[in-house]
C-alpha cells in the first residue's frame, strides 16, 4: 500500500520538474539582451558571431533549444560557466558536498532541539519559561538570518575568537552557520510542535488516559507524541527546502564554499550557465524534500495513503 | 473598478472601527502599534527629522564612532548612519507595501476565482500556487531577480511573486468554506450573478484574514527587501535602504560595525512589532482558525 503510493506520489514528480526546469531554462531567454553578447569575444567579426550562434545552437526554435539543453543536463552535462570558464557539473559537484554537510547538520539542529524546545514550552507550568519560550519563537522566526550571521561572527568570531570568522576548515567552522540556520528552524519546529501537542491534549481520548490514572509522563510519550509528530514531521519535509534557502544567505555571509555562495557570485557576474545549474539543483532538493515529507506522513498515517491512491 | 475599491473600503472601515481599537487595548498592542505608527510617521516625514543630508560624504570623518554629533556613527564615507535608517525606512517600507499590495490584488483575484468557479480553472492555479508555495520565498525572489536583472522595481516585483500562493491559498479557502453558507446559496436562488456574489457576498466576508496575513506578509517582504539588498540585488547606491547599507558595511565589518548593527536592529524591531501587532489583530477579529486553516 504504501509502496503504491510512493510510486504514485513519485509520478507527480514527473509534470513538476518538467514545470520548473522549463521556467529556469527560459531565464536566460527573458533576459534584456541577446545571450550571444555576453559570450562574443571584442573585436570579433559577423562571422564570428554566427559561428558562435550555431555552436549553442540558437538559431533553433525554442523548444529544439530546451529539448538540447535538458537532454544534455540529464547526461551530466550542465553547459561551461562563462566567467569561471570550467564545466558547471564540476563546480556544482564541487561545492554541493559542504552544502550537504551544513544542510544536514543544520536540520538535524533544528529538529531535535526544536522538538525538545516545543515539548517543554507545551508542557511547562512557569509562566517565566513559557514567556521566554514566546519570545525566543518570535524572535527566531522574525530575525533576518544574515544579520544573526553577521551579529554572530561580531561577537563569537572577533569579540571572543572562539571560532574562525568565515571559510570551511576544520569543524569548528561549522559551528556559527549551523547556529544560525539553526535559530530559525529551532524557532519554527518549536512553535510547530507546542501547537500540535496543545491541540491533541484537547481530545477526548486524553482525559480518559487521565481518568485510567497514568502518569503525565507516559501519556506525553505513549500517547501525545506520536499524534503531534505528523504536523512536525511535515513542517521538517518543508523545512528541507527553508534549509536550503537560509544556507543561500549564511553561506554568503560566512564565505563558505556551497551552491548559496556559487549562485549569488554567479548572478552578481551574470553566469548564467551557472545560475541555472545552481537553481536546479536547488529546486530537485526542494521537491524530493517534499516528496520525502508526503511518504512520512503517508506512513505515520494510514488515512493519507488511502485517500490519495 | 471604483464599486470594488468602495466594497474594499466599505469592509475595511467596519474592521477597523472595533478591532484595530481593540488591537491597541493590550499592553504589547499599544507599544508593537505605537512603534509601527511612529515608524511609519518617521519614513513620511523623513526630510524634515534628518540630523544631516543622507548621502553627503565627508571622507574626513569616515568610520566614525556613535557619539555627538553622528548619533549613530558614520559609515566608510563619512556618511551619517542616522539619516540613512531613516530614509531607509521609506525604501524598505514603500517595496514592502508596494509588493504585498500587487500581492494581494492578484492573490486575491486568482484564489476567488479559483474557489468560486472550481474545476479545472481550480486545479491549474492551485497547482502552480502549490508549487511555488514548497519553495523559499528567497529563492523564488532570486530567480524572478535573475530573470529581470537586480534594482528596487524587479525586487518588488519578486517580493510580490514570492507571497502571492500565500494569498491565492488563503482567499480560495474562505470563498470555499463560505460558499457552503445558507445565505450565499439563498443569494444564489435569488439569481444573482456571480460577479454580484463575489463583490457584495464573498469578498466583503473573506477580507479579513487576507488583510491580517497581507501585514504580517509587510514583515516578511522587509526581511527579504533587506536580504536582497544585503545581496547586493535590491537597491542600488546611493538609494539608502536597510538592507544595502548593513551589504556595503560587511567590508568594514571590524571597523565600524555600527554601520551593520543598527539598521539591523531597525529591521528586526519592526518585524517582531508587524508580528505583535499582527497577533493582536488576529486575536481581536477572533479568525485564528481561518487562518490556520488554509
Amino acid at each position: 500500500m504504501l509502496l503504491r503510493y510512493i510510486f504514485y506520489r513519485s509520478l507527480m514528480l514527473i509534470p513538476v520538474s518538467i514545470s520548473i526546469s522549463v521556467v529556469i531554462f527560459l531565464i536566460v531567454h527573458l533576459l534584456p539582451g541577446d545571450p550571444i553578447d555576453n559570450l562574443i569575444r571584442v573585436g570579433s567579426s559577423p562571422d564570428d558571431r554566427l559561428a558562435l550562434i550555431t555552436k549553442y545552437g540558437l538559431d533553433q526554435p525554442l523548444f529544439v533549444q530546451y529539448y538540447r539543453w535538458i537532454s544534455a543536463m540529464f547526461q551530466g552535462d550542465f553547459g561551461e560557466a562563462i566567467v569561471l570558464r570550467r564545466p558547471v557539473a564540476d563546480l556544482i559537484s564541487q561545492n554541493l558536498p559542504y552544502s550537504l554537510t551544513l544542510g544536514g547538520l543544520a536540520f538535524a539542529f533544528s529538529s531535535i532541539v526544536g522538538i525538545i524546545l516545543g515539548t517543554i514550552s507545551a508542557t511547562t507550568r512557569s509562566a517565566i519559561v513559557k514567556q521566554f519560550m514566546r519570545g525566543f519563537i518570535l524572535l527566531g522566526s522574525t530575525v533576518p538570518g544574515f544579520w544573526l550571521a553577521l551579529l554572530m561572527i561580531l561577537f563569537f568570531a572577533v569579540q571572543l575568537q572562539w571560532f574562525p570568522v568565515s571559510g570551511a576548515k576544520g569543524w569548528d567552522s561549522l559551528v556559527l552557520p549551523v547556529l544560525t540556520i539553526g535559530f530559525g528552524g529551532v524557532a519554527l519546529v518549536a512553535r510547530v510542535t507546542r501547537v500540535a501537542l496543545l491541540d491533541v491534549r484537547r481530545e477526548d481520548f486524553v482525559t480518559l488516559l487521565h481518568a485510567k490514572g497514568l502518569s503525565m509522563r507516559t501519556i506525553l510519550v505513549r500517547h501525545l507524541m506520536p499524534h503531534a509528530m505528523l504536523p512536525v514531521v511535515t513542517i521538517l519535509a518543508l523545512r528541507i527546502g527553508w534549509i536550503l534557502g537560509g544556507a543561500v544567505t549564511v553561506e554568503f555571509v560566512f564565505g563558505r564554499p556551497g551552491l548559496g555562495l556559487l549562485l549569488i557570485r554567479a548572478l552578481g557576474q551574470r553566469d548564467y550557465p551557472v545560475v541555472q545549474g545552481c537553481l536546479l539543483m536547488l529546486a530537485l532538493a526542494v521537491m524530493l524534500g517534499t516528496l520525502i515529507g508526503d511518504v512520512a506522513q503517508a506512513a505515520m498515517d494510514p488515512r493519507i495513503r488511502e485517500e490519495k491512491t | 473598478m471604483t464599486s470594488n475599491i468602495g466594497t474594499v473600503a466599505r469592509a475595511m472601515t467596519g474592521f477597523g472601527n472595533s478591532a484595530i481599537g481593540s488591537a491597541f487595548g493590550s499592553w504589547l498592542g499599544k507599544i508593537a502599534g505605537g512603534f509601527l505608527v511612529l515608524l511609519v510617521l518617521t519614513a513620511i516625514f523623513a526630510p524634515w527629522i534628518t540630523p544631516f543630508d543622507y548621502a553627503a560624504q565627508n571622507l574626513m570623518n569616515s568610520n566614525a564612532a556613535p557619539g555627538w554629533p553622528h548619533l549613530l556613527g558614520t559609515d566608510q564615507f563619512g556618511r551619517d548612519v542616522l539619516s540613512r535608517v531613516i530614509y531607509g525606512a521609506r525604501t524598505s517600507l514603500s517595496v514592502s507595501a508596494t509588493a504585498i499590495a500587487i500581492s494581494i490584488s492578484v492573490g486575491m483575484t486568482l484564489g476567488a476565482a479559483a474557489g468560486y468557479f472550481g474545476g479545472f480553472f481550480e486545479r491549474a492555479v492551485m497547482t502552480v500556487v502549490d508549487l511555488t508555495w514548497s519553495f523559499p520565498d528567497i529563492l523564488i525572489a532570486l530567480i524572478f531577480v535573475a530573470t529581470i536583472g537586480p534594482g528596487l522595481t524587479s525586487t518588488t516585483f519578486a517580493i510580490a511573486i514570492a507571497y502571492l500562493a500565500q494569498f491565492t491559498r488563503l482567499t480560495r479557502a474562505q470563498i470555499v468554506r463560505l460558499k457552503r453558507e445558507t445565505f450565499i446559496e439563498a443569494t444564489i436562488n435569488l439569481g444573482a450573478k456571480p460577479r454580484h456574489i463575489l463583490q457584495y457576498h464573498l469578498l466583503p466576508n473573506a477580507i479579513a484574514p487576507v488583510i491580517v496575513v497581507g501585514m504580517l506578509a509587510i514583515g516578511d517582504g522587509i526581511v527579504l527587501e533587506a536580504t536582497l539588498g544585503f545581496f547586493g540585488l535590491g537597491a542600488q547606491p546611493p538609494t539608502p535602504s536597510w538592507g544595502a547599507m548593513m551589504s556595503s558595511g560587511t567590508a568594514q565589518l571590524f571597523l565600524s560595525p555600527w554601520v551593520i548593527i543598527f539598521p539591523g536592529v531597525v529591521v528586526a524591531v519592526t518585524v517582531v512589532a508587524v508580528n505583535l501587532f499582527g497577533d493582536e489583530l488576529i486575536r481581536a477579529l477572533n479568525i485564528r482558525d481561518r487562518i490556520r486553516g488554509a
